[in-house]
């Protein structure tokens, strides 16, 4: 079994997001780029498949600019055996990186295609639904637990209501919440042997796919801001407060 | 044209948060048409068919649609799609995960999660866990939205009288199996719409302590929210969770109870309209938002706090 894992190279999730004056974005220059967190779980869970001996090959995959490729470096570097960066410049919405990633998808015929539930940078929530559907595949969503079997896959699934389980055929895509596993760091030898492990590199445009953005962003403000505070000193006066000044209880 | 909203329902009532993605989609095209995809759901088609602001129900009535699978409700959406100008549905795990699988068959780039309609274009929806607004115009012909139902007030149920279609099912995937699903029944009102949230973090330190948590939410009619931390740790299961990646609440008044204040956590609840933080951590986070911070033990004042309303000759329900 073949697993494709798809990351993407974000702002740190704890960096405090700074909102650019003229409107056009947010601030980027200087700042802690990591992967996106469930996309480690994506990576964490394809790796211990494979330690259960039910996987051969793990291939990370990444798509954006130059810099991307240390999403798929660090993947390497904690268990998967290659991986591929299609390259491409600027804003690039999830439909887009869907029908690249289809296209991945058509050239190495994975068996599982795995990544994170939702980006934190644009909080889409798209790609992988996107993926299943250009292939006609089913699609496991928001993952807390995966059982692989021989042809398919039982998968919990974090629901509003709570949890769902749900059976899919393979080949299937699953996109896989923070509660799936526990990601591990990457030793320092890993490091040094991932190092060795080869990325391919494509360029978007060689792939016949239309990557130009459908969205126009006007702009990019700083929500409002609330007002300051008090601090209470005690139970009885928050209890007061409360009553007699917000009126909330 | 008309726009399509996709209902969520369990069959026997629609879910609260189609109500306010009603809303939304009004905003966009008054013109609004309900489908309602479910098996013996005849009520549900009516109660949809009373909600003034619906001018007509689409019901779909089969078997294969007992159990929402984000595979069969697409088939029939996409036979239906090209009489729409938009295609609408709420932003939570419902609409997630159905809505981008609808778009990409359409070859629509879709906008999730807005917070406001601005134009039947252009809508305002939260980035960055909420610490950025982007104002985003959709250049595609047919627009695929989901709606943060939070932002949206909830539509008056009675008073309309649509016209309800009967649709025929769509083909079914072989591919995809529902097997079960864990719903806890509370009588408790819903985290995403009750009027009171009190959360708790790892401040509470296990499970058991959580009952300090739901003394208070008993007293004030309150839902239970918690932090990732205190999900993560077992002490509640993950219905409960409140955040970027968990539920978005906007209730009168938040309760935050030993949680620190990462920004995952505020992006899903600080728009609410009063919000309590109860931390011994004065340099907390969370105190940043809080309206009034009470720094504090959460293990003595939880107590007294309970005994300070329990003093109260009224309390709002």
């Amino acid at each position: 079994m073949k697993i494709l894992v798809a990351v993407k190279r974000v702002i740190d999730y704890n960096v405090q997001i700074r909102v650019k004056g003229d409107g056009s974005g947010v601030v980027t220059d200087n700042v802690k780029m990591s992967t996106n967190p469930p996309d480690d779980n994506a990576i964490e869970e394809a790796v211990k498949i494979k330690e259960s001996g039910k996987a051969t090959e793990i291939i990370a995959v990444t798509v954006g600019e130059e810099k991307a490729q240390e999403t798929v470096r660090k993947a390497l570097a904690v268990g998967a055996d290659r991986g591929i960066h299609v390259k491409v410049d600027g804003i690039i919405e999830p439909l887009a990186v869907s029908k690249i990633l289809k296209k991945i998808v058509e050239k190495e015929n994975p068996d599982l295609v795995f990544m994170g539930k939702q980006a934190i940078d644009d909080d889409c929530n798209q790609t992988g639904q996107m993926l299943a559907a250009h292939l006609n595949w089913p699609q496991a969503t928001f993952a807390s637990k995966i059982d692989v079997n021989d042809k398919s896959l039982q998968v919990t699934r974090e629901v509003d209501e709570g949890l769902e389980t749900i059976e899919v055929n393979t080949p299937a895509i699953v996109t896989c919440d923070l509660r799936l596993n526990e990601p591990r760091y990457a030793s320092l030898p890993n490091i040094m042997k991932a190092k060795k492990k080869p990325i391919e590199q494509i360029n978007a445009s060689d792939l016949g796919v239309d990557t130009s953005p459908r969205i126009e962003h006007i702009k990019i403000e700083e929500p409002p801001k609330r007002k300051a505070g008090v601090k209470v000193a005690s139970v009885e006066e928050l209890v007061q407060k409360l009553k007699n000044e917000a009126k909330v209880i | 044209m008309s726009v399509l909203l996709i209902a969520e329902h369990n069959n026997k009532e629609v879910k609260s948060f189609t109500l306010n993605a009603i809303t939304a989609a009004s905003q966009i095209d008054q013109d609004l048409h309900v489908m309602l995809i479910g098996s013996k759901a005849d009520n549900v088609a009516k109660s949809l068919s009373e909600v003034p602001l619906v001018k007509k129900v689409l019901h779909i009535d089969h078997e294969i649609y007992e159990n929402y699978i984000a595979e069969n409700y697409t088939t029939v959406i996409l036979k239906h799609a090209d009489k729409y100008s938009h295609i609408i549905c709420s932003a939570n795990t419902f609409g997630k995960n159905l809505m981008p699988r609808v778009a990409a068959l359409l070859d629509i780039s879709q906008v999730s999660d807005i917070i406001k309609v601005i134009s039947p274009d252009t809508f305002l929806r939260p980035i960055y866990a909420g610490n950025a607004f982007a104002t985003v115009k959709s250049k595609d012909e047919k627009k695929c939205v989901t709606i943060r139902p939070t932002s949206f007030e909830a539509a008056e149920t009675t008073g309309g009288s649509a016209e309800i279609e009967k649709i025929d099912a769509a083909d079914q995937t072989e591919n995809t199996k529902f097997i079960n699903r864990e719903e806890i029944k509370s009588d408790r009102p819903e985290l995403g719409t009750a009027r009171i949230v009190i959360s708790g973090g790892r401040g509470l330190q296990s499970g058991e302590n959580f009952k300090l948590i739901t003394d208070v939410a008993d007293k004030l009619n309150a839902a239970i929210g918690a932090s990732r931390a205190a999900v993560d740790a077992g002490y509640i299961t993950n219905e409960h969770q409140v955040g970027q990646t968990g539920k978005v609440v906007v209730p009168d008044l938040y309760i935050a109870v030993g949680i620190s204040g990462a920004i995952q956590h505020l992006a899903g609840m600080k728009e609410s309209k009063v919000i309590v933080a109860i931390n011994k951590d004065g340099e907390a986070p969370i105190f940043s938002v809080a309206d009034y911070g009470l720094e504090a033990d959460l293990f003595e004042a939880l107590p007294q706090f309970l005994e300070e309303l329990n003093k109260l000759n009224t309390i709002q329900k």
